[in-house]
């Protein structure tokens, strides 16, 4: 009923969302997206990644600008430091994937948000990468994420809002399920 | 052969079905390819009672008469109240009759069985929502030395060599099949995905109570927000005892059973499983479901005035998740001897000759109303309300859908 509708304004077109979901529920195809990245390399471990085109609802798509991203180590792997390391660019991607998530369901559950702010931990025990102990994985022996939310809610609907962005979280996904990876050298 | 509408199946939706027809005299017969209740009889484990109460299976004009409505039917009961049922209503059943083909006709159903043809106007489909076990794709990476089997195969825990035991799906069936055989004494591991968790008894009362008193289980199929969704909700994790016992993770990991994320991958060759790192979100997602239930009971008992006649209102223990599960298994160590699917059901249609299906082999249909004219469905999840595809949902679906079949029928001028 959009008479009793309250003004609830977390800046996300869920009208839209909601609309897309349909027309794609009825034309499966057009949910079909590739994302893409470039990369090069620049110089040490430093390397520079772009955004540009990706594809979907069957066509190609252009971000309206290209996004750079510069990524580095830090001195304590004897680099030069000249941007994040991939390793909290991961946790960038997780963050943002959740907190958009966040925003969505706050709107469509009609929540007003007043602030949302992420921390993110993740443990390495960098044993794995260095080759030294073959137990230890590369990746993170796991990732903490605590959310301090400000909102027209109870404590149990904001801990709802915040389990299903998880739930429809793609980079959430990724991270916590097993993906194929294919690399080539061309 | 001929009749006005055909049934197909003599569970409690075709009976059901079959008793409001009778009282509106539509002339009609059940076609059955087994006898009576036949998933019952067939298709459930041994130790299997009722997850709902005696009081609760009510069918359209029968209930339960004994003294104890609040127990749950062992499975010998359960087929034979539907046995009874379908005997006092005078249920016109053709057993061992099995239908290989539905289609169109010009004047209405042609219906192929292998005990003959049938022409009707009218045909109900009641052939119930799990007659397939669902086993998810990467079955198939499963190394061969270990034993798999569906629920629907599972019948005790001796069929079952013994060691350790993995059970993927933690629903009603994969909880209670889980606790039992963990009991027996085949180390259990319980893969998690999404669950919906409830409390046996809440506030001194059964939950099916309350979801009952309080119109839960009534709540409509077109006034839900997203009834896409409500009818992809797996079951309640609940389960019927003498003791009244609740059967949740919590139970679980109480009895040494170990909780495991999704199973995410297995891969083949070497036989490593890999499971979702989404275990502690899976768990507080069913917390927080269980007790926006709880609290929609909790208003209801206020506006009711029943807050002084039980217990006072309380919340249940979170559920416990280790602080880090393991996210692999090795099939090939031994250390797991038997993989039992536990990962739902799902309704076969091969038999239907009528394009009603949509592209993910769901029929599509309004309330059961079928798109094809004159044809009615039953029996699965959420048809018309919470509880179709209960025991106790098929009087209320019954009784909507044979009024508009016969309101078909009339319009069509051929009753
Ligand atoms: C493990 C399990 C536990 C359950 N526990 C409960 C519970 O505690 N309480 C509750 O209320 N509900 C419970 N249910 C849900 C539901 O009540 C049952 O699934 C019930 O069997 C559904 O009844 P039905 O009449 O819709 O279908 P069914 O009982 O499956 O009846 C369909 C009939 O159609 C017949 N049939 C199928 N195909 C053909 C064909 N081609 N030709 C002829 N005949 C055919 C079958 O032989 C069968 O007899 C449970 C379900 C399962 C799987």
């Amino acid at each position: 009923m959009a008479t009793s509708k309250k003004q609830v304004d977390n800046g996300v077109n869920v009208e839209a969302l909601l609309g897309a979901r349909k027309a794609l529920t009825e034309a499966p195809e057009g949910a079909k997206f590739q994302w893409r990245a470039t990369c090069k390399w620049v110089y040490g471990t430093h390397s520079r990644s772009s955004i540009h085109g990706y594809f979907g609802l069957g066509e190609e798509h252009k971000h309206k600008t290209e996004f750079t991203f510069e990524a580095d180590h830090p001195e304590v792997f004897a680099s030069e430091d000249k941007g994040a390391a991939p390793v909290e660019m991961v946790l960038c991607g997780l963050a943002s994937c959740l907190t958009a998530g966040v925003a969505a369901v706050a709107q469509h559950r009609e929540i007003q948000l007043r602030s949302v702010s992420a921390t993110l931990e993740a443990g390495m025990d960098i044993q794995g990468i260095l080759g030294i102990d073959s137990d230890v994985r590369n990746g993170f022996d796991g990732i903490k994420v605590t959310y301090k939310i400000d909102a027209d809610a109870t404590p149990d609907e904001i801990k709802a809002v915040v389990a299903q962005s998880q739930k429809r979280s793609a980079v959430y996904d990724i991270i916590a399920n097993p993906t194929n990876i294919t690399v080539e050298v061309s | 052969m001929r009749t006005t509408t055909l049934i197909i199946g003599a569970g409690q939706a075709g009976l059901a079905m079959s008793r409001c027809l009778t009282d509106r005299s539509i002339d009609h017969v059940v076609l059955e390819r087994g006898e009576v209740a036949n998933s019952w009889k067939t298709e459930r484990w041994d130790s299997l009672r009722l997850l709902t109460p005696n009081w609760q299976s009510r069918l359209p004009g029968f209930g339960y008469e004994g003294d104890d409505p609040d127990g749950y039917r062992t499975m010998p009961e359960t087929i034979a109240f539907l046995e009874r049922y379908a005997e006092v209503v005078a249920a016109p059943v053709r057993t061992n009759t099995r239908v290989k083909s539905v289609r169109q006709s010009d004047d209405g159903y042609q219906v192929v069985t292998d005990q003959g043809d049938w022409q009707c106007q009218a045909v109900v489909l009641a052939t119930g929502a799990c007659n397939i076990a669902t086993v998810p794709a990467l079955a198939q990476a499963v190394p061969a030395a270990i034993n798999t089997l569906t629920a629907m195969q599972y019948r005790n825990p001796e069929q079952i060599e013994k060691g350790g035991v993995l059970v993927v799906g933690a629903s009603a069936t994969g909880t209670q099949i889980a606790d039992e055989i963990h009991r027996s004494g085949r180390p259990t591991t319980l893969a998690v995905g999404e669950h919906v968790r409830a409390p046996r008894v809440y506030r001194g009362r059964d939950i099916e109570w309350w979801m009952d008193a309080a119109g839960v289980l009534d709540d409509r199929y077109d006034e839900v927000d997203d009834i896409a969704r409500a009818r992809r909700v797996p079951s309640l994790q609940l389960a019927g005892s003498v003791e009244r016992r609740t059967i949740d993770l919590n139970s679980l990991t109480a009895i040494g059973v170990k909780l495991i994320g999704r199973l995410a991958h297995v891969s083949l060759g070497d036989g490593k499983a890999q499971f979702s790192g989404s275990l502690r979100n899976q768990c507080a997602l069913a917390d927080l479901k269980m007790n926006r239930l709880l609290d929609r009971i909790d208003e209801w008992a206020t506006e009711n005035g029943l807050d002084d006649q039980v217990e006072p209102s309380h919340r249940f223990e979170p559920t416990e998740v280790e602080a880090s599960p393991p996210l692999g298994l090795d099939l090939n160590s031994g250390e797991i001897r038997t993989i039992i699917w536990a990962t739902g059901f799902r309704p076969d249609y091969s038999w239907l000759d009528v394009p009603v299906l949509d592209r993910k082999g769901r029929i599509r249909h309004d309330g059961g109303v079928v798109e094809s004219p004159g044809m009615y469905l039953m029996g699965i999840p959420f048809l018309r309300r919470r509880k179709s595809s209960l025991i106790d949902g098929a009087g209320d679906d019954a009784r909507d859908l044979s009024a508009h079949l016969a309101s078909y029928l009339h319009r069509a001028g051929r009753s």
